[in-house]
Order: structure tokens, then sequence, then C-alpha cells
């Protein structure tokens, strides 16, 4: 669409990523895994996504291609010969310097490669008026909203003629209207061809958005990160998310990201781990019993398309999913294609009361959290029916790196309150069986 | 908050033996014995302060070996009852200037211009007050020493509180007023948790500036009578006075065992237990631990006291008073609360304008304008001394607070040095400064200087690395990718993001510099006695002299400098940084 030049030159990818492999974590102790064998190529004139839950790397990929990070294994070349190919970054939370105005915000990046006062300034104006703040040169970022911030950092990011322009979850710290102005404001930018990028790569967990903005959209897995899927997205632009084929595209992905990689494999895997070691995430009782609620009543009755239950909910697949497949992991739901179907259990739960909700959960939260079991034995087991938190943090670090660690004992101590299986004392950092005095 | 000695997790054996729930009884046993020693070394040392003022002429200070525990002792429950008597001071002053407008409009400026006033000042015109009330018992004179103690602790304890009052969290007030606390109940269940850890911060700060004066409060001249109180503080200016290295070496030894001591049998427990008071929802990075507050929590017998010493507290709360009606406020709006605020600030003002002009007869019955004149000169003198120090100090660690504070590592483990070393009296290395100044026949006016801000420079470190360590992660990234370098990064992201850290350190080294001015600007070992043209030096001299005219003026001069420098240059730089360069 915009770009005239020789075609033996679009040949040559711009970005090309190889085996990249990336661990964090010390020396000592089992490293974290984040990135595993990560192959991907950027060409001339696309917008390429990268979808996918927290903890699935795409951030620390991006950050790779920017040069902040260095790949512990595995190599990100830029094949083009003619002078460097420059990339720019946008950030979730904007990165603006709170102390600069919004024109010497914008002005940063050029002062660093020794532009002259004169066409600084004229280029800046320039940017400030194609993104749409045209009169808020001399405002500070505290004085502006949200997507006027955004707007400064997509304006900075433009203003030093990058090859690359690379956003990391740009619109997901903006509230629902903003950022469909922002998004759709970029893409007009894109069409009519008025930015001077060639190319942009975007990180997003937001579905959707991925399918509205992106040509080719590559799908993480979590713990650790790996490409399970990358899908053309062919839709003509402007995109209609109303229309059938978008719905389609999106339902597609729904239901690629809820089952494993390899068919064949039990469902309940979902959870990195197993045992004492499975790792859980942070989701609570109440969001259950929400999820639960919901799926039960109207209009879904039971089966939920996931989509749809998304948008109804206004959770984007980071907060959607992790309740669902703890749901699953309790037998209370079961995720199938693109769809969350309750089972007869999570029927049961829908309809009971406070007090049969309780034992219902307890039952099956010692039926299937093997750590909330091992808890409540090694408590019966006791003679004083106390046990310190430590012994079983230390336990479940022989399997998993201190943060999961932590955040799985708290999800499990938040269930087992609520099932009333077991009391903790935060103070002393033990558990016991007894009431609260 | 950051705090003393940052420990990590799980480190000492004894303290995971604790942690692992080992049987409470060892806990019973090691708190007994802490409790039981604390007592008697608290009741031991009391004893000894209520003896005849005639002993201390029978048996002086001596730099015998043997004696220097018992010195130890007395000088720390001196800086504790101190301690104590700050915290009565806090809780009544600094509550009445929130509770109260027209209280505020005194109150505030009072404390400020006490804070500026050096702490020797007081020293003299109290300690015949305290003398008078207690004749013939030492009593007396430990009250005079406490007293002055107290003078160098409780200013920034009070703000402190007072902040805290000031900005009590709306959403927590408004529950209290919705169920209808009344005032104590407010007190005990929202303000004093909320100013909690504030106030621990504070009180460590008050503890570690009291020992820079110990030195010069022990030895307390009235006239021509010298009164000299056993303590690590006399111990010094004898060490000096005969020129005893082996006896400097062992009380600065003393000094640093005593400050580990009531670091960790004091400090860290309370500090790990006002942990639970923390406002701010953010995970905290390290939850502060302390071996000793561990064992509290195990020991049973600590429970069982701490029940029977809240019983009569509980039984005072069950007490109803008859309630009062509701006054409603702003019921004196609009003209006659404006003529009442107009006629209470009359009074006010009426008051400090009688005060001026009794102190103004007072220092001109002896002197003339003459004197003044020469000593505003040597005010000025040391005013260029602290700015030029504190230009020096600043260029030199602002690169250094920056770099550490953007290295994670490092930052933790310099943080605390920086912070021990701003704690640790320095003038205990004076002597040694003044033999190299007679080797070298350097010229005192300049390197006496270098004294003055000896221990104040590392406020201005650690407030600096505290700063860079806050910038944040993006921010920094920012940089990187936008190829921000040198001079443009220091312009642009560096020297804005701790502008706010570094003025709150250059406040406080400023102050300190000028409090410090009194015993850096003229020093000595032995006989020989080195002194530098300055405010300091005067307020010293005429100090030891008993010349009360020159020591009241000597004073005036001095806080009207440093009232000056603050209100023209300190806070409105600290408004302007707090305006521009805060990260919302």
């Amino acid at each position: 669409m915009n770009n005239f030049a020789p075609v033996f030159a679009q040949t040559l990818p711009l970005v090309d990523v190889r085996h990249v492999r990336h661990v964090y974590g010390k020396g000592s102790g089992p490293g974290l895994t984040v990135l595993d064998d990560v192959n991907l190529t950027l060409h001339d004139n696309e917008i390429v996504g990268l979808l996918g839950r927290s903890g699935s790397g795409k951030s620390t990929l991006l950050r790779s291609i920017a040069g902040l990070v260095q790949p512990s294994e595995g190599s990100i070349s830029f094949p083009r010969p003619q002078g460097q190919t420059t990339v720019s970054m946008v950030f979730q939370s904007f990165a603006l310097f709170p102390w600069l105005t919004v024109l010497q915000n914008v002005e940063v990046g050029l002062e660093a490669k020794r532009v002259p006062p004169e066409e600084r300034r004229r280029r800046a104006l320039a940017a400030i008026d194609l993104i749409g703040l045209d009169g808020f040169e001399s405002a500070y970022p505290k004085e502006l909203s949200g997507g006027m911030r955004q707007r400064v950092g997509i304006a900075r990011a433009l203003v030093v003629d990058p090859d690359i322009l690379l956003m990391d979850e740009p619109f997901s710290a903006l509230d629902v209207l903003t950022a469909e102005t922002l998004r759709t404001d970029l893409l007009d930018l894109w069409s009519e061809g008025r930015m001077p990028i060639k190319s942009i790569l975007l990180v997003t967990h937001n579905i959707e958005e991925a399918v509205l903005m992106c040509d080719r959209i590559l799908i993480f897995s979590s713990n650790p990160g790996r490409v399970v899927a990358e899908i053309r997205v062919d839709l003509p632009r402007p995109r209609n998310r109303q229309d059938p084929a978008f719905r389609a595209m999106v339902e597609d992905i729904y239901a690629r990201m809820t089952t494993r990689a390899a068919p064949g494999q039990p469902r309940e895997g979902l959870f990195p781990g197993a045992g004492l070691g499975m790792a859980l995430p942070r989701v609570s009782t109440n969001a259950m019993a929400g999820l639960i609620e919901a799926l039960a009543a109207e209009p879904y009755n039971g089966t939920a398309d996931l989509p749809q239950l998304a948008d109804q909910t206004h959770y984007e697949v980071d907060e959607l999913f992790p309740i669902a497949e703890v749901l699953q992991l309790f037998r209370f739901a079961e995720l199938e294609g693109g769809d969350l179907r309750l089972l007869p259990a999570g029927r049961r739960f829908a309809a009971a009361d406070v007090d049969a909700r309780k034992q219902l959960f307890a039952r099956h939260l010692l039926a299937c959290v093997p750590l909330a079991a091992h808890i409540r034995r090694v408590l019966d087991d006791r003679v004083s029916h106390h046990a310190p938190a430590s012994r079983f943090i230390d336990e479940i670090q022989d399997f998993l790196d201190e943060v999961s660690a932590t955040r799985t004992l708290n999800t499990v101590i938040q269930w087992g309150r609520y099932a009333e299986i077991f009391a903790y004392d935060e103070n002393a950092s033990l558990f016991s069986l007894d009431n609260p005095t | 908050m950051v705090f003393f000695f940052e420990d990590t997790r799980g480190a000492r054996p004894l303290a995971r033996m604790v942690r692992e729930g080992g049987a409470s009884f060892w806990a019973d046993l090691v708190a007994f014995l802490l409790l039981a020693g604390v007592a008697v070394l608290a009741m031991h040392g009391a004893g000894q302060m209520a003896r005849p003022l005639a002993q201390l002429n029978t048996s002086p200070v001596t730099l015998d070996p043997a004696n220097l525990p018992d010195y130890a002792l007395r000088t720390t429950l001196r800086m504790f009852a101190a301690l104590a008597a700050s915290l009565i001071f806090t809780f009544t002053v600094a509550t009445l200037a929130a509770k109260s407008r027209k209280a505020e409009m005194i109150i505030l400026p009072a404390l400020d211009i006490l804070q500026s006033v050096p702490v020797l000042g007081f020293l003299t015109f109290t300690v015949t007050l305290f003398m008078g009330l207690f004749p013939g018992q030492q009593l007396g004179v430990e009250c005079a020493a406490i007293f002055a103690i107290f003078t160098s602790q409780a200013w920034n304890m009070a703000f402190s509180f007072y902040q805290s009052l000031r900005t009590v969290p709306a959403d927590l007030a408004e529950v209290s007023q919705q169920f209808g606390f009344s005032a104590w109940r407010r007190f005990i269940r929202l303000e004093l948790p909320f100013a909690a850890p504030g106030l621990i911060w504070n009180m460590m700060m008050s503890m570690s500036g009291g020992w820079f004066f110990v030195v010069a409060l022990e030895a307390i001249t009235v006239g021509n009578t010298t009164v000299t109180l056993p303590g690590i503080g006399s111990w010094l200016a004898l060490a000096i006075a005969q020129e005893d290295f082996r006896a400097v070496a062992l009380a600065v030894g003393a000094m640093a065992l005593v400050i580990l001591s009531y670091d960790q049998l004091f400090f860290r427990p309370i500090v790990a237990w006002a942990d639970r008071f923390r406002v701010e929802q953010s995970a905290a990075q390290t939850q502060p631990r302390s071996w000793v507050y561990d064992i509290a929590r195990r020991a049973r017998l600590l429970k069982g006291l701490l029940a029977l010493a809240m019983r009569p507290f509980g039984l005072l709360a069950r007490i109803r008073l008859p309630e009062r009606p509701r006054r409603r406020r702003a019921a004196t709006g609009g003209a006659g609360g404006r003529l009442l605020d107009g006629l209470w600030l009359g009074l006010v003002l009426a008051a400090c304008a009688g005060a001026v002009w009794l102190l103004g007869r007072f220092i001109a019955q002896n002197l003339g304008w003459g004197d003044v004149a020469a000593v505003i000169g040597l005010g000025l003198a040391t005013m260029v001394r602290v700015a030029v120090l504190m230009a020096i100090a600043s260029l030199i660690w602002v690169p250094v607070g920056v770099w550490i504070g953007l290295r994670p590592a490092w930052a933790e483990r310099l943080q605390p040095l920086a912070q021990f070393l701003a704690a640790f009296p320095a003038n205990l290395l004076f002597p040694f400064a003044v033999l190299t100044i007679v080797r070298f026949d350097l010229d005192p006016d300049i390197w006496l200087s270098l004294l003055m801000v000896l221990g104040t420079q590392w406020y201005i470190l650690f407030n600096v690395i505290a700063g860079a360590s806050a910038l944040p992660n993006d921010l920094k990234e920012a940089g990187r990718i936008f190829g921000i370098r040198g001079w443009q990064w220091w312009r642009q992201i560096g020297l804005p993001a701790i502008f706010p850290y570094y003025v709150t350190g250059a406040i406080t080294a400023s102050g300190g510099s000028w409090n410090a001015s009194i015993v850096a600007e003229a020093v000595s070992w032995g006989k020989t006695h080195l002194e530098a043209t300055g405010l300091g030096a005067f307020i010293a001299t005429v100090t030891e002299d008993g010349d009360f005219p020159r020591v009241a003026l000597g004073i005036a001069v001095m806080s009207i400098f440093v009232i000056g420098f603050n209100a023209a240059l300190w806070r409105p730089l600290y408004r302007y940084a707090e305006r521009r360069f805060r990260l919302d």
C-alpha cells in the first residue's frame, strides 16, 4: 500500500528472530524459562501481533528485539544492508517524563540524535499535529488524560522515523472508549500511509484488538512462552467487529488458546507442574462463584461461547482464562473448543445456598487441589494441629520459583479459608484447625 | 519507608528456629532473660542517678576501662529518658497543633524556630533551673542533661506526628466519624497507628542525632563550675583533654556496641511490629524482620504480661463519659470568625514583639551595635562555609548516589551503610582531624570546615540513592530506546528524578551542618586548641566563658540565619520540587 521500494529489497525481512530462548533467574536454582525456541520474521508493510497471556514472554521478546534485553540463546538479526534498522517503542504505561512538556517529550529522541533545534521543533510539531494533539504542546503530562498521554508516546516514537514500531500493550491502560478511538486513529494513519514506519509489532492480550489491527497473529502459550500458532488475518480493512468472518476468527483463536498444543494430552494439564508443584493463578472464590452464576443464568444456561462471555463480563483473555481454567480444575466446568460448559457439580453450586456452596467447594478443593489436601492432611496428622507456612513454602519451592510459590500458597489459603478446611494466622504465618479467637 | 540495617530473609539460625515454631519454652526463657536483664540495668542506673551531688566530686570520671560499661549504661538511660520525654511532648503538642487551628498558628512556627536554635544554647540557660529544682542531688544535673538531649530529639518527631495527623486518609476518618468514635478511641485506633511508621523512623533518627551532642552535653558548665556527669560523653571529653588515643578508641567501640544493642533489642522489633500499620497497599519490598520480635511473638510469658499491663487501659476504655452535645463547627463563620482569628493573631504578634523587645534589652544591656555587627559578620562567614561545603558535597555525592541507586544490588548493600554513616557521631573523628591539621600546619579556617560536613553529607548520599532507586523502570527503558545518553540523560532523566529527594537530603544536611558548626569550628585535642572564624566557634567560646549576653546574641543570630535560609531557599525549593518533579 505505501511501499514503492524495489521488489528485491522487500524479500529481506526487517527482523529475523531465530531459536530465541530466554531464561530468568540467578545462577543457582531452576531458572524460569520465559521464552523457548521462538522464531519470528517481520516483513515490510505489515502489522504483526503477539498474542498471549501474562507470563508468555511476549514483552520479553519485544524488548529483545528492541535491544533492551539480551536473549539467553538464539539470535535476533536485522538483515537489511543499508544502514541500521531503527526501532522505536510505545509503552503500556506511557513512560512520559513528568517534568518535560509535551513538545519536549516528543523532541527527546531527536535531541539524542543531535538534530539541530529548529528542525527538531519542526518535526516534533508535525508529529504532534499528526497524532491530533495540536494545542497541547506546552502542557505537562500530569495535565493530560490517559489517552492523550499515549498519543504523546506514539508521537515521540514516530518522530524519529523508525523502521519498526514496537508497541507493548499500548491500549491496555486505557478505558474502553479511549482505547477504541486511539486504535482507529492509528489504523487510519497506517492505511493512509501517513506514518513513516515500515512495520508494526504489537503485543496484546486482547483477542479482538489483535484481529482488528493485525495482518498476522502469533499466538503464544505461557510457562514457557512458545509460538503455538500463526494465523493470517486476510480480512479487508476497515474491519468490522460484527462481521461474521471477524467473529469466526475470534472464536477460532479462543479455541486455540484454550486447548493444549498437543492433542491427546489430558485436559487438566492446563496448569504447569503437577501435584504439589502445580502453579496456581490468583483467582478468588468470588470470581469463581460469579462466573458460575453467569454461566448458569440466561442466556447461556450452562454453555457459553467464550468471546461472548468475555464481551459481556468485560474481561480480557488475561482475566477470563485463569478463572475458567480454575473452574475446570475443580471439575465445576469444562473448556471445549471455544466454549465453557458447566458440569453438574457446577450447576449444583449455582443453585445452592451459602453453606451448601461451602461444603461443595470444600469437597472439590480437597479432591482436586493436591496442595490443599496435603495441608489438611499434615494438620490432621499433627498433635498440635498447627503447621507453619514456611514448611509448605519450602516444599513447593522444590518445584517452583519463589514468586509462583508464594502466589500458589496465597491462593490455596484463600480457597481453604472459604471452604473452612483450615484457618490461617497471617501474623504468625501459621496454619491451624482452630477457628479464629 | 527505608529502615536501618535492612536484613534479608531467613538468615540466622536462632531466628529460623524460632520461626519454625520450636518449643515456645525457649522463647519464654529468652524473653524472660532479656526482660530481666534490661530491668536490672535500668534500676541500677536509676538508683545511681539519685545519689547526692557531692559524690560526683569524690569519685570523678576516670579513664578506667572498668568504668566504661557503667558510663555507657548511664548515657543510654539518659538518651532513652529523653526519648520518652520527647514522645510525651510529641503526643501532647503535635496533637494540639493538629486539632486546634489557633494553637497551630503559634506551635508550628515555634517548633520551627526551636528546631533551628542550636542545642547547646538551651543547656546554658536551663541547667541553673534544674539544679535549683533538685538541690544537692545528682538528679538535678541529670535532668538538665536529659532536657538538653530532649531538645535535640523532640522537634522532628513532633513535626512527623503533626504531619501524619494532618494526612489521615479521608475514608478512614469518615468511618470513625460514622461510628461515633470518642476522641480517645479515635486517637488509639486511627491516628496513632497511622502515624506510627513515620514516628518510629523519626525516633530512630532522633536517637542517632542525640549521640552527636552527648559529648558536649555531659560536661555541663555553669559559669565557673563544671559538673561532669558519668557517661560516655564525659569519658570522651576527658580522653581528648588527656590526649589518650586508646581511651577514644574504647569509647568508639562502646558506642558502637550500645548502638547495635538498642537497634537490635528495641528499634528493630518495634519496626517489625509497626509494619502492620503501613497504609500503602503496594507490596513491601522486604518485610522488616527482627529476631527479638519473633521471640516476643512466641513467648507466652510476654503475652501474659502484656495482658496484665493492658488491663487498666481496658477498664479505662469502658468508662463512658457523659456525651457532650456535638457542637456544630463553623458556628462562627464569616465576619465573626475572621474577627476572632484577627484578634488571636494580634495577641500572638504582640507577645512575640514583647519577647523580642525583652531579648533585645537583655542583649543591649551589655553589648553594643558593634558587637552585633561583628557577630553577624561571623554568621556570614559560617554561612559561606556551609554553602561551599554543601556545593562540594553535592558535586561529589550526587553522581555516586545516582550510580548506586540505578544498580539495585549495590543500592541494597550501600544504602544501610550510608544511613549508618549519617547516624554515626562524626565528632568522634575530630581529634584525628586536629592532629592532622597541626601536623601539616594547615589553615583551620578552610580545613576545619570539612568537619562540619563530615557527618551530614551522608544525608545527601542516601536520599539520592533512594531517589535513583525509585526511578520507574519504564522511564529508564524509554531513555535507552531513544538513545538518550550523557549530559542529555542527566539533564532530562537523572537530575529531575532525584531532585525532590536531593532537596530533602540537602535540607537535613544544611541544618545539621549549622548545628555541627558549634562543635566543629572550635576543636581541641589536649592542649591544642584550633579555631576557625565563624559563628559556631563564637558560640562555643562564649558558652565556655559563661558570657550569657553574648551567648544569647550568638544563638539569636544563628537562629535568624537558619530560619532565613529555610524560608528563603529550602522551603520554596521544596515546593518547586514537589510541584514539578513528582513522579505521579
